[in-house]
C-alpha cells in the first residue's frame, strides 16, 4: 500500500489538450465537470482507496517568522508565481500503476464541449512513515 | 476487560458461525457487533465462558440482522427453525479463515485489512488508524474484500504461501496508531503456527521474533534510525531472540528450506554476535546464496552485496553491486556505504545525498542525509 498525492494546478502545469478556461464553458459543462469529480471521489471511497481531497482558493499570501516578539511578516500574493495549486486528492493504492491509472481517469474530467480536458496532473508519492524492517536485514 | 483474550477468540467464534451455516460476510459483521458489545459489557460483568458468550451473542446478532433483512425483502424467516446454539466446540479450525482472508483474488491491501479484522479481531477504526486512512474508506475496503471472497467455498484448503505474504506485509508495513501491527503480526503468525505444521510458517515466526527483538535498539530517542552495527545490543530482547532461534532450529532440522527460514537464519546470525565486529559474515553470505537460489530476488542480491562487502572487503562488495541494476531501491545507499568503507569519502558523501533524495520513507531519508552531512563535515576538517 502506498499513498499518493494527485495535484491539480491553476497555473504551472503543461498545457492541457482541451485547454479552454472554465469561465468560457457553458454552465452545463461546468456542472458535468463538477459531477465527474464528485463521482470520481465517491467511487474511490467505495473501492477503499480514498484518503482525502480539497480544493484551494487561487490566491494566498506568503508568511515568515520575523524575530522574537515581532508579528510574522506577510507578503504577496505575487502575480508572477509560476506554480499555483488548485487542489489535491490523496489516494491509498496497491501499486504505482494503479495510481497512474486513477490519475489518468481524473484527467479525463469533461471540460469545454463536454470533451475530456486531458489536464496534466502531478502525481507524487508520500514518504512512508516507517521503514520496512526485514527488507533491510542489516538494520 | 481482557482485550487480548477477546481478540484471540475472534477467529474461532467466527468459524463457529460459518460452520453453522451463516455466510462469511454476515457472520463477520455479527462477530464485530458482538465484540463491540463485549467491550462495553464485560468490564462490569465478565462471563465465565467468554467464547460461549461471544458465540451466543454473535449468533443472536446474526439472526437479528438476517431477520431484518428478510423482513425487508418480505421473505419467510426459516432461520427461526435453526437449532439454538449449543456449547462451542473445544477444537476449532481457524486455519480456514486465514486462507479465506488471504485469498489470491484479493489485493494485498484488502487481504491485510480483512485478516486484521476477521482473524485479528481489530475494529475497522483501529485498522483505519493503523494505515492512516479514513474509517469510511477502510470500511469500504473490508466490505469489498468480503464481497470478493463471498463465492469462495469455506473449508477449502488454500496456499500457505499467500497467508504468509499477508502476515509478512502486516509485520513490515506497520505505521503508528494505538495498535502495534508488528506485535499483531507476530500474534497472528504464532496462532497460525499452532494450527499448521509447516517449516515456512515457523520460519516466518522466527524471522519476526528476531527482528522484533531489535526494535527498541533500532531507533534513537529522537526517532532517528540506528544502524545494526551501532545498536546497543544490551537493549535487544534476549527472550524474543531465544524463542526465535529455537523455533528456527526446529524448522531447519526438517530440511525443507524456504525463504523465510533463510531470512531468519541471517537474522539469527546477527542476533548471535556479541558485537558487530564478531558477526559471522561468511556464514551470512552463504545464507544469501541460498536465498538467491530460492527467490532470485534483486533485493536479496542487493543485501547480499552488503554482506559480501563485510566478509571479503568493500571492493568485493562493490564488485557484487556492479552486477546489479542501479535502479533498484537502496542501490545508491548500499554503494555509498561500500565507498565509505573503501575510504572514498567524497564519492560516499555524494552517493549518500543522492540516496537520500531517492529514499521512500522519512526515517531512511533523514538517516542518509545525516550520513552525507557527517562525511562532508569530516572532509572539511
Amino acid at each position: 500500500m502506498a499513498k499518493y498525492l494527485l495535484l491539480k494546478h491553476y497555473r504551472g502545469a503543461p498545457a492541457a489538450v482541451n485547454d479552454v478556461p472554465m469561465d468560457q464553458w457553458t454552465p452545463e459543462e461546468i456542472s458535468a465537470h463538477v459531477q465527474y469529480m464528485n463521482d470520481f471521489a465517491a467511487r474511490l471511497e467505495k473501492t477503499g482507496e480514498f484518503v482525502s481531497g480539497q480544493a484551494l482558493a487561487p490566491e494566498g499570501v506568503w508568511v515568515r517568522y520575523d524575530g522574537e516578539g515581532r508579528p510574522p511578516v506577510t507578503d504577496g500574493p505575487f502575480a508572477e508565481t509560476k506554480d499555483v495549486i488548485a487542489g489535491w486528492m490523496i489516494i491509498d493504492v496497491d501499486s504505482y500503476e494503479r495510481a497512474v491509472a486513477l490519475a489518468g481517469e481524473l484527467s479525463a474530467a469533461p471540460g469545454a464541449g463536454g470533451k475530456p480536458i486531458h489536464e496534466w496532473l502531478e502525481l507524487r508519492p508520500f514518504l512512508a512513515e516507517s521503514p520496512t524492517t526485514t527488507e533491510c536485514p542489516h538494520r | 476487560m481482557d482485550e487480548a483474550l477477546l481478540r484471540s477468540l475472534t477467529p474461532s467464534v467466527l468459524t463457529v458461525l460459518v460452520r453453522r451455516g451463516a455466510d462469511f460476510a454476515a457472520a463477520e459483521d455479527a462477530v464485530q457487533d458482538a465484540l463491540v458489545q463485549a467491550i462495553s459489557v464485560w468490564t462490569a460483568d465478565p462471563p465465565r465462558d467468554p467464547k460461549g458468550w461471544l458465540v451466543t451473542v454473535a449468533w443472536r446478532k446474526f439472526l437479528d440482522a438476517r431477520r431484518a433483512d428478510d423482513a425487508r425483502r418480505r421473505r419467510e424467516d426459516r432461520l427461526d427453525e435453526e437449532p439454538a446454539p449449543g456449547p462451542a466446540p473445544a477444537v476449532d479450525d481457524t486455519l480456514q479463515l486465514y486462507f479465506l482472508c488471504a485469498h489470491p483474488s484479493l489485493t494485498p491491501s484488502s487481504a491485510v485489512a480483512l485478516t486484521l479484522r476477521a482473524v485479528g479481531g481489530l475494529t475497522t477504526r483501529q485498522i483505519a488508524q493503523a494505515y492512516l486512512v479514513p474509517e469510511a474508506t477502510m470500511a469500504q475496503r473490508i466490505s469489498r474484500a468480503k464481497r470478493t471472497v463471498s463465492g469462495v467455498q469455506f473449508g477449502r484448503a488454500g496456499d500457505v504461501a499467500t497467508v504468509l505474504r499477508v502476515l509478512y506485509l502486516v509485520f513490515n508495513e506497520g505505521y503508528s496508531g494505538d495498535v502495534d501491527l508488528a506485535a499483531e503480526a507476530i500474534r497472528l503468525t504464532r496462532q497460525l503456527a499452532a494450527q499448521i505444521d509447516h517449516p515456512e510458517v515457523a520460519g516466518l515466526l522466527a524471522l519476526m521474533l528476531l527482528h522484533h527483538a531489535r526494535r527498541a535498539a533500532r531507533t534513537a530517542p529522537d526517532g532517528s534510525l540506528v544502524p545494526l552495527a551501532e545498536q546497543d545490543r544490551g537493549r535487544w530482547d534476549t527472550a524474543s531472540i531465544a524463542e526465535g532461534v529455537e523455533i528456527l532450529q526446529a524448522a531447519l532440522a526438517r530440511d525443507r528450506l524456504g525463504e523465510f527460514q533463510a531470512q531468519a537464519a541471517i537474522a539469527a546470525l546477527h542476533a548471535d554476535a556479541p558485537t558487530a565486529e564478531e558477526t559471522d559474515w561468511v556464514q551470512i553470505v552463504e545464507w544469501y546464496d541460498e536465498l538467491v537460489r530460492l527467490t532470485d530476488s534483486p533485493v536479496v542480491r542487493l543485501n547480499r552485496a552488503v554482506a559480501v562487502g563485510e566478509a571479503d572487503g568493500p571492493r568485493a562488495g562493490l564488485a557484487a553491486l556492479a552486477a546489479l541494476n542501479d535502479e533498484l531501491p537502496r542501490h545508491t545507499a548500499v554503494a555509498a556505504y561500500l565507498h565509505e568503507r573503501d575510504g572514498d569519502l567524497a564519492t560516499a558523501a555524494r552517493l549518500y545525498a543522492e540516496a537520500a533524495h531517492k529514499a521512500s520513507n522519512l526515517a531512511e531519508r533523514d538517516h542518509l542525509t545525516r550520513q552525507a552531512a557527517r562525511l562532508n563535515a569530516r572532509r572539511r576538517r
